[in-house]
C-alpha cells in the first residue's frame, strides 16, 4: 500500500445465501495501481467478492469503501460503474449484433448515459481516437466494423476488456480472463493486463497458476469466504494452510 | 482511423438504396394511389376504388403500430403482448370525439351518444367532456397511451421483470382492458363499442374525399413514424437498445440504466400504437373491445414476425402484407383465416425466423453463397 491509501477496502463483509456464507467476515484491501490476483478453490467466494464490489450482490453486513470514503453498499450497479469501477465477466458478455467499433463506442465513458443525452450524442474526434487506440491495444484494429458475434472466443474476451478500459475505471475487476484461451492468447492477455495495471488498479480472479505466475505481484488466497493468506506467489505456495486446502483438489503451481 | 472511414463509405450505398426505395414507395402511396383513385374512370383497370384506398389506409395505420412494436420487440428484445391496449386507448379517444360530433343526428335525436340514451345515462360522464375538442382527442390519443406505458413500464422494468414474465403480464393487462371496455358501466359503449360516426372536423365521413384525406394523413403519419424510428435506431441510444437485447448485464455495467431505456422504448411504442388507433377509427368507422384485446395484440406480434423483426421496413411489410392477405382470404374462405394465421406463425418460426425481409436476404445471399462456399476448397484451398 502506498501513501495514497487504498482504492478498495472491504471491512467485515458477510454475504449470506440462505445460511451459506459465501463471504464470511471478509477483510480485503487493494491499493492504487496494484495488480492483485485472487485465487482459491471452487466456492471460495472469489466471484462473490467481485459481485459485492460492483453492486451485483448486496452484503448482509460490512462496508465496501471505494477510494477514500465512498461506501458502495446499497448503490446501483450503473452508479457504481460511473464512480469508476469496471467489471469484466467470466463468460464474454459483449453485444454480438453490434460491430466491434459500436461495442467499444457504447462503453466509452461519457458525461451522461441517460436516454435523451445518448439519443442526441455525436462522436467527437477525440473519442474516435481513443477507440482506435484501444483497438490497437486489444489487437482488434484490423476489422473494427465486423459484427462482434463473429469474433473468436479469445477476441471476445479482449473486446470486453477493451470495453471496460474505455470506461476509464480506477478499478478493474477481471473474472477468469484466460479460461478457454490458447496458450498464445493467454500470454497476450497477461501482457495486456500488466499494461493496464500501470494506470489502473486491477483485481484478477484466476485458476491457471502458470498465468498467475506470469502476472502476479501479490496473491490473495480465499477459502470459505475469508482470506487465509496473502503475499507473493512464492510465499503463498509455501504456506501450509494453502497446501492443505488445495491438497487433493489440485497442486499449487506446475 | 483509415479503416473506419473506408468501411463507413462502403456502408453508404446500401443506405442510399434503402432511402431510394423508401421515397419510391412513399411517392407511390402518397401520390400515385390517391391519383389513381381520383383520375381514371371507374371502368378503367387503373382505377383504384374508394374501398381499396380505404382498406390500404387501415393497413398503413396498422403499420405505424407495427413500427413501434418492432422497436420494442425486434430491437430491444422485449415481447409486449399488450400493444392492442395502447391502440385501443388511441382508438377510443378518437371514437369519443367522433361520437360527440354526431350531435343530435343520432337515432334518438339526443345530444348524448345513442348508447348512453339506450343505457339510460342522463348526463355526459365527466371524462367524456375533453373529447368535444378535436385537438384534445388527438393529443390524449397519443399521450394517454404513452403515460400508461410509462407508469406500467416504470413498475415492471424497475422491478426487473423480464422475458416471458413481462409478456404474460402485458397479456394479462390486455385481457383486463378488454374486460373493462366491455362493461356498460365504463360508459364506452360496452360490447358494441363506438360507431355510427357522421363527421370529422365538419367533413362527412361518408364522402370519398374525406376518406381520401384520411388516407393521405395516414401515409404522412406513417412516414413521420418511420423517420422517428429510423432516427432512434441509428442513434447511439438505438445501439443501446440492441445492446440491451444482446447483453443487458454488460449495458448495466457500462453505466447505462437498462430499465430507463426499456421504459423509453415502451413509451415510444405506446405512442405509435395510440397514433395508429387515432387514424384507424375514422377510416373503419367502428371501434369495439374485440379489436383491442388479447387476440388482436397477438396478431400484431405476428405481423412483425412475418415481416421481419429488427428491420423497420419489415414491420411495415408485415403489417400491410398480413392484413392484405387477411382481407383477401376472409373474402373467399372466411373460416380458414385463423388456421392460415396460425400456420403462418409456425412457418415463420420454423422456416424463416427473420421474416420476409430476412428471407429475401437469404435468397439473395443463399444459393450463390453456398455454391461459392462449396466451390472454394476445391479451387483455392488456401483460404480458411
Amino acid at each position: 500500500m502506498n501513501e495514497k491509501g487504498s482504492i478498495i477496502y472491504l471491512d467485515g463483509v458477510v454475504v449470506d445465501y440462505d445460511g451459506f456464507k459465501a463471504l464470511n467476515n471478509l477483510n480485503f484491501i487493494v491499493g492504487y495501481n496494484e495488480l492483485r490476483v485472487v485465487i482459491g478453490p471452487n466456492g471460495a467466494g472469489k466471484t462473490t467478492l467481485l459481485d459485492v464490489i460492483c453492486g451485483k450482490t448486496k452484503p448482509a453486513q460490512g462496508r465496501v469503501i471505494f477510494g477514500k470514503d465512498v461506501d458502495l453498499v446499497g448503490k446501483r450497479e450503473d452508479d457504481i460503474t460511473k464512480l469508476g469501477i469496471g467489471r469484466k465477466f467470466q463468460a464474454p458478455s459483449i453485444y454480438s449484433n453490434l460491430t466491434v467499433w459500436e461495442n467499444l463506442d457504447l462503453s466509452l465513458k461519457r458525461d451522461s448515459k441517460g436516454v435523451i443525452a445518448t439519443l442526441l450524442s455525436t462522436s467527437t474526434a477525440a473519442e474516435r481516437e481513443r477507440i482506435a487506440k484501444t483497438l490497437d491495444m486489444i489487437g482488434l484494429h484490423e476489422d473494427p466494423h465486423r459484427r462482434a458475434g463473429l469474433l473468436s472466443h479469445g477476441q471476445k474476451q479482449w473486446l470486453e476488456i477493451g470495453m471496460v478500459i474505455l470506461q476509464d475505471p480506477a478499478l478493474l475487476l477481471v473474472d477468469e480472463p484466460v479460461a478457454g484461451m490458447t496458450d498464445k492468447e493467454t500470454e497476450q492477455t497477461g501482457v495486456l493486463l500488466q499494461t493496464l495495471a500501470e494506470k489502473h488498479a486491477v483485481i484478477v480472479i484466476e485458476h491457471d497458476m502458470e498465468f498467475v505466475r506470469q502476472i502476479a505481484r501479490t496473491v490473495t488466497v480465499l477459502h470459505e469466504g475469508t482470506v487465509i493468506c496473502e503475499g507473493t506467489v512464492d510465499v503463498v505456495q509455501a504456506n501450509d494452510r494453502v497446501r492443505e486446502i488445495y491438497l487433493g483438489r489440485q497442486k499449487v503451481g506446475h | 482511423m483509415n479503416s473506419m472511414s473506408e468501411t463507413t463509405s462502403e456502408g453508404q450505398p446500401a443506405a442510399e438504396r434503402e432511402s431510394l426505395l423508401f421515397w419510391l414507395i412513399g411517392l407511390f402511396l402518397l401520390i400515385v394511389l390517391p391519383a389513381l383513385n381520383v383520375l381514371p374512370a371507374e371502368e378503367s383497370w387503373l382505377h383504384v376504388s374508394d374501398f381499396t384506398l380505404n382498406r390500404f389506409g387501415k393497413f398503413l395505420a396498422f403499420a405505424i403500430l407495427a413500427l413501434g412494436l418492432d422497436l420494442i420487440w425486434g430491437y430491444t428484445g422485449i415481447l409486449s403482448l399488450g400493444q392492442g391496449v395502447f391502440f385501443g386507448i388511441g382508438a377510443y379517444c378518437m371514437g369519443m370525439h367522433l361520437m360527440l360530433t354526431i350531435g343530435s343526428e343520432g337515432v334518438y335525436g339526443s345530444a348524448l351518444p345513442d348508447f348512453m340514451v339506450w343505457n339510460q345515462v342522463k348526463e355526459l360522464p365527466l371524462f367524456w367532456t375533453p373529447f368535444y375538442s378535436f385537438l384534445a382527442a388527438v393529443g390524449l390519443g397519443v399521450l394517454a397511451p404513452m403515460f400508461c406505458a410509462w407508469l406500467f413500464g416504470l413498475l415492471a422494468f424497475r422491478s426487473r421483470i423480464k422475458g416471458v414474465y413481462f409478456a404474460i403480464i402485458t397479456q394479462a393487462v390486455a385481457l383486463s382492458a378488454w374486460l373493462v371496455f366491455n362493461r356498460n358501466e365504463t360508459n364506452l359503449g360496452g360490447t358494441n363499442g363506438l360507431t355510427d360516426f357522421k363527421q370529422l372536423l365538419g367533413f362527412r365521413l361518408s364522402e370519398p374525399g374525406t376518406q381520401r384525406a384520411l388516407y393521405v394523413a395516414t401515409v404522412l403519419a406513417l412516414g413521420g413514424a418511420y423517420f422517428l424510428c429510423r432516427w432512434i435506431v441509428q442513434s447511439r441510444a438505438g445501439k443501446v437498445l440492441i445492446a440491451v437485447r444482446d447483453s443487458e448485464q454488460r449495458v448495466l455495467f457500462s453505466g447505462y440504466s437498462p430499465s430507463n431505456y426499456k421504459v423509453f422504448v415502451f413509451v415510444v411504442s405506446a405512442g405509435l400504437a395510440g397514433l395508429a388507433g387515432l387514424l384507424y377509427v375514422p377510416q373503419v368507422g367502428i371501434i369495439t373491445p374485440a379489436q383491442i384485446g388479447v387476440l388482436p395484440s397477438l396478431e400484431m406480434v405476428i405481423w412483425v414476425a412475418v415481416g421481419g423483426r429488427g428491420t423497420l421496413v419489415g414491420a411495415i411489410i408485415g403489417a400491410v402484407g398480413v392484413n392484405f392477405g387477411r382481407s383477401i382470404l376472409t373474402n373467399y374462405f372466411p373460416e380458414l383465416w385463423p388456421f392460415f394465421l396460425g400456420g403462418l406463425f409456425i412457418a415463420v418460426v420454423l422456416l424463416f425466423p427473420d421474416g420476409l425481409v430476412g428471407l429475401t436476404r437469404r435468397l439473395k445471399a443463399g444459393p450463390v453463397g453456398t455454391l461459392f462456399k462449396k466451390a472454394k476448397p476445391a479451387s483455392e484451398g488456401v483460404q480458411p
